[in-house]
């Protein structure tokens, strides 16, 4: 009786264990199901490098819209990264204990605030601003990849703090001993040995902002078109889908979900990079 | 009982004060070294204006929201009925609130026992183990639009329930399962090989062990999970847009027809992206930044009992 029970449980375990098998492959199937044959449909260079998307009139090219979401995520990483950096020097090598108890919660806190708030904060304060600094609408790239920039902040600061905090103190010791400032101690001693760790974060910030959709689709101006300056108005393939599966049929909606496949793809790449990196530390 | 963490403490104290005072840098020495080194100096500068531009944005979006938001928090927003004229957020609370432990309920078990397999029963270097670790963090990857668009094509459209709640709900349930996996998993990797070796000398069973003694000892590090979980949730949106959909009342049902529920986020999408209700998406702000605030500070608790406890 009790190496039945024994068993079941263990049987229990292991089914659970497998759900994470069987979603991965639910969302794959029912992407891919839908997804490629409206991608056949309309042709792959059609689809992938195709500048118009008219689905009203059968056009429907992504690539406006996938230029918007690397250009976005471009603009974002230029922003968030290197603030980021700094902001994990400050929290592992100059933040007194005292402050740290304010700042750790602090950042976590920026990571916990819904994106939706994030993408009404853009609206109301960063698109007037802009507005009054470039003209226009305010609603543009480099408006979208100012708030993604904040918003992958604390992705980017935790994963290099963690990073920073593991590199041996005899690294940021050794430096000073030599003579080193503090400064060129943390920075050309402890920051290059983290070197792998920043760049995770680095991918990490771009797979969550090339991801994020309703704070870009207040804050990006929505147009189809390949943005021609910084302040004008791009769409993401995030956005695109968004903004049109609403009242979508046919092979508009086929060509809306294979914009999700491409952007699956994307976020493959990248959380393959990452592994890639993972594994090359251990 | 009490006497003997203080007694370490002190001692820990003595013996660490003094090692603070050899290397101690006075500012007149700091500053000499600066005007040495320019560099250091714009280092120094950089990380400084780099932390407060964190913190004081930070500070700068919630200072602003809750003082535009604030004084829009009016009894009408509270009213138990959404209408077009009063735009009421209650509903939409309750939406979340439903939804938040409905997804708790199915993917805490799920979660917790998937990471009791990978911890305790699967053996080193397992082939399973290793397509489960894979999956897992694929999945912890994915974007949440991507899984609205698969919640949307298989619950709304295979199974017919259009939108409803809870194609929401088992969308959800499956974009935090990774999460309350590897929590789960580094609570129970905390967990001290003696607690299941006493157990196993006593004569338990594996299964009485991991229900008696493992998973009691790991709460606070499921908790903490759980925690997380909650606040991915409470601000998810891209997700439920086209799966539980906007409906701007509790629902009856939770699949078929007029199960649509709105959660708070997507009651404040729609609000925002129509324009004619800034106000009332301002209140429904200062409630999500309310609730981050709160789950936050509860996390930060539960973490630092487990701190305590390990220290």
């Amino acid at each position: 009786m009790q190496k039945v029970k024994e068993g079941i449980m263990h049987a229990l375990f292991l089914i659970c264990a497998c759900v994470s098998i069987l979603a991965v492959v639910l969302i794959c199937v029912y992407l891919l199901a839908s997804g490629v044959p409206a991608i056949g449909e309309i042709g792959v260079t059609d689809f992938l490098f195709g500048t118009k998307w008219k689905p009203s009139s059968g056009y429907y090219g992504i690539f406006p819209m996938i230029i918007g979401s690397i250009l976005v995520t471009g603009i974002a990483v230029v922003i968030g990264v290197p603030i980021g950096i700094l902001c994990a020097v400050f929290m592992s090598h100059y933040c007194p204990k005292k402050l740290y108890r304010f700042v750790k919660p602090a950042i976590n806190l920026l990571a916990g605030i819904p994106s939706i708030v994030y993408g009404f904060f853009g609206l109301v304060v960063i698109v007037p601003i802009m507005k009054e600094l470039f003209g226009g609408s305010g609603k543009s790239l480099l408006t979208a990849g100012i708030l993604l920039g904040i918003m992958i902040l604390p992705t980017v600061i935790k994963t290099t703090e963690s990073s920073l905090n593991a590199v041996p103190k005899s690294y940021y010791e050794g430096a000073l001993a030599l003579g080193a400032t503090h400064e060129r101690s943390v920075f050309f001693a402890s920051l290059p040995a983290a070197k792998s760790g920043i760049l995770a974060a680095i991918i990490l910030g771009v797979g969550r902002a090339i991801g994020e959709t309703m704070a870009v689709i207040l804050v990006a101006g929505n147009q189809t078109v390949i943005p021609k300056s910084i302040t004008s108005g791009i769409r993401t393939m995030t956005s695109n889908i968004v903004m049109e599966m609403g009242y979508a049929g046919g092979l508009h909606r086929e060509a809306l979900i294979a914009t999700g496949v491409v952007l699956f793809v994307f976020i493959l790449i990248i959380n393959l990079c990452f592994s890639a990196l993972k594994r090359r530390k251990d | 009982m009490t006497d003997a963490p203080t007694a370490a403490m002190t001692n820990e104290k003595k013996t660490t004060a003094p090692e603070n005072y050899i290397n101690r840098v006075t500012l007149g020495a700091r500053l000499k070294q600066y005007a040495r080194s320019p560099l250091s100096l714009i280092l120094m500068i950089l990380v400084m204006l780099a932390a407060i531009f964190s913190v004081g944005m930070l500070i700068f979006i919630i200072a602003y929201i809750l003082i535009n938001g604030v004084p829009h928090l009016t009894a009408e927003q509270f009213d138990w009925n959404y209408t077009t004229e009063n735009v009421s957020m209650m509903p939409a609370m309750i939406n979340t609130l439903i939804m938040t432990a409905l997804t708790l309920v199915i993917a805490v078990p799920i979660g917790v026992f998937a990471a009791v397999y990978l911890v305790e029963y699967a053996k080193r270097g397992n082939k399973l183990v290793k397509i489960i670790r894979v999956t897992t963090e694929t999945l912890s990857g994915i974007p949440s639009i991507v899984f609205g668009l698969f919640g949307y094509l298989m619950f709304n459209i295979s199974f017919g329930w259009g939108f409803s709640m809870m194609a929401g709900v088992i969308t959800l349930a499956m974009m935090i399962l990774p999460l309350i996996i590897r929590t789960t998993e580094e609570a129970l990797l905390a967990v001290p090989d003696s607690y299941r070796e006493g157990s196993f000398g006593l004569g338990a069973g594996k299964m009485r062990t991991v229900f008696r003694v493992i998973l009691p000892t790991a709460v606070p590090g499921i908790m903490s999970g759980v925690i997380l979980s909650i606040g991915r949730i409470v601000g998810e949106s891209a997700a439920l847009i086209f799966t539980s959909g906007s409906g701007h009342s509790i629902p009856g049902s939770l699949v078929g027809s007029g199960s649509s529920a709105a959660t708070l986020t997507v009651h404040m999408y729609i609000l925002s992206n129509e324009g004619l209700h800034v106000n009332e998406a301002f209140a429904s702000a200062v409630v999500l930044l309310a609730l981050t605030f709160l789950i936050n500070l509860v996390s930060d608790l539960i973490e630092r009992r487990i701190a305590k406890k390990k220290g």
